[in-house]
């Protein structure tokens, strides 16, 4: 659910030490950090290794292993988190098919799901 | 006569209007009232941001009481949710789940609702030691059965078995009329058929749902049809959904606080195609069920793909035909709305 809303339109950005995008949860309420038990992204298929992804919500920013022991901060209902990408100088201006996707540990499922939406973004000169 | 049963909506309906924050919490309680809808559930962490990690804003939770008393309605359930796999590789202990549910009894408390909804997969041992600060609180714990879970489920009767043992009136049931699915929803089949399902298997799995046939001979059989991924996706479903009877209901009206009426369609002419609400709403009455049916719109994640959901228009269709069942006049703010 959700799915083609996870990617923000014209979010992609270059920041400090790489870029980033915002994203939504893909899901119909929030869930502790704890259980998000991976975040995919790829740039133009290309995917990024899980070491380079950092995950921001309000001000708070994680590595993806930081993120398993997260107990007392969420990503809450169709909140913006910024995803960062570690890349030295960022990406060159221009137009990417950027993917993200989620797994996670949901206590009443009988499966981890992992969620997926994929949009062509573009990053201003 | 009007019926005893009472119209409200869970603001699940509305979730792909309010994630996009096109709805904010006034909306969707005003768009209820509008429809004569006054009774309000809510799962606490989507409508409340920080709910339970955080904790939710004192302000958020006055909030929420002028809005409930600015347009006249009353406040339902409380959806949890408990999290007993918040750690990796192990369980949350018993007592911290214990513990967990405490925290939402008291939440339920603040949002004044007489219910909280606990999902069917808690163990009835963590309701069951949680039932006595419930009962202080005033706040009865419903679980929700949930398809693929059913009356005659082993683990619902277990369930039963132990609330009634314990004696505690703070234990109960919230039906999910998901469970009564009398035809496959033709949402799910044109998504499926969008996703690439050839028609032949397509038509043979809702012919199949029609004729009640077992959920595994049906896999099996679109397996030799040649059917892969999404075409067995399609029949897979046919293991979490089935046609139960809504009259398994009547065993056990005495302990059915709330019910939630789930939807996946309602047709312009008010007709949801696959739930059968006549027969739901007089198996209720007959029962002398004089609580909430909630909307709960679940159509959404099966069309977004193809269309943007107006969950406000689908609540709208589902509450006329609320209000047509239940023997209201009818009411004039559900036409002017349309």
């Amino acid at each position: 659910m959700m799915d083609n809303k996870m990617i923000i339109e014209g979010s992609l950005e270059n920041v400090d030490g790489g870029f980033a995008f915002q994203g939504r949860l893909p899901y119909y309420r929030g869930l502790g950090l704890s259980m998000v038990e991976d975040i995919e992204v790829s740039v133009d298929g290309e995917p990024v290794a899980r070491e380079a992804i950092r995950f921001s919500v309000r001000g708070k920013t994680y590595t993806l292993d930081e993120m398993e022991t997260v107990y007392d901060n969420r990503w809450n209902f169709g909140e913006k988190a910024t995803i960062i990408v570690l890349k030295d100088g960022g990406l060159q201006p221009g137009s990417y098919r950027i993917g993200f996707g989620t797994r996670l540990r949901i206590s009443y499922l009988p499966m981890v799901p992992t969620t997926r939406d994929s949009k062509e973004l573009a990053l201003a000169a | 006569m009007s019926s005893q049963i009472k119209r409200g909506v869970s603001l699940y309906s509305f979730q792909n209007e309010t994630f996009q924050g096109k709805m904010n919490l006034e909306d969707c309680i005003r768009t209820c009232a509008q429809f004569g809808a006054r009774g309000i559930e809510v799962i606490g962490e989507q409508s409340f941001w920080g709910w339970p990690e955080v904790g939710a804003n004192q302000a958020d939770i006055d909030h929420w009481h002028a809005l409930i008393k600015k347009y006249d309605c009353t406040p339902v359930s409380h959806d949890y949710m408990l999290d007993y796999k918040r750690y990796k590789g192990r369980p949350m202990p018993f007592e911290e789940q214990v513990a967990s549910v405490r925290r939402d009894i008291d939440f339920g408390a603040a949002l004044g609702t007489p219910f909280i909804r606990s999902l069917v997969s808690i163990a009835p041992e963590v309701l069951v030691a949680a039932a006595p600060y419930a009962e202080e609180k005033g706040i009865k714990m419903l679980t929700e059965v949930h398809a693929p879970l059913h009356f005659d489920h082993p683990w619902i009767i277990r369930m039963a078995e132990m609330f009634q043992k314990s004696g505690s009136p703070a234990l109960g049931f919230l039906p999910d009329m998901g469970m009564f699915l009398k035809h496959y929803p033709r949402v799910w089949s044109a998504k499926f058929r969008r996703m690439g399902v050839p028609d032949r298997i397509a038509d043979y799995i809702e012919k199949a749902y029609e004729d009640r046939v077992l959920s595994e001979y049906v896999i099996l059989e679109v397996q030799q049809m040649g059917g892969t991924g999404p075409a067995i996706g399609m029949a897979e479903v046919i293991r979490h959904n089935s046609a139960f009877e809504p009259k398994r209901m009547l065993d056990y009206m005495d302990m059915i606080h709330n019910i939630h009426g789930k939807f996946y369609e309602m047709t312009e002419d008010y007709v949801e195609p696959s739930i059968p609400y006549d027969e739901i709403v007089a198996v209720l009455q007959k029962g002398g069920y004089d609580g909430y049916i909630c909307s709960e719109y679940e159509g959404n994640r099966w069309i977004e793909d193809a269309e943007e959901p107006d969950s406000v228009e689908q609540v709208r269709r589902q509450q006329v035909m609320l209000a047509r069942l239940l023997g209201e006049p009818e009411a004039p703010a559900l036409k002017a709305a349309a």
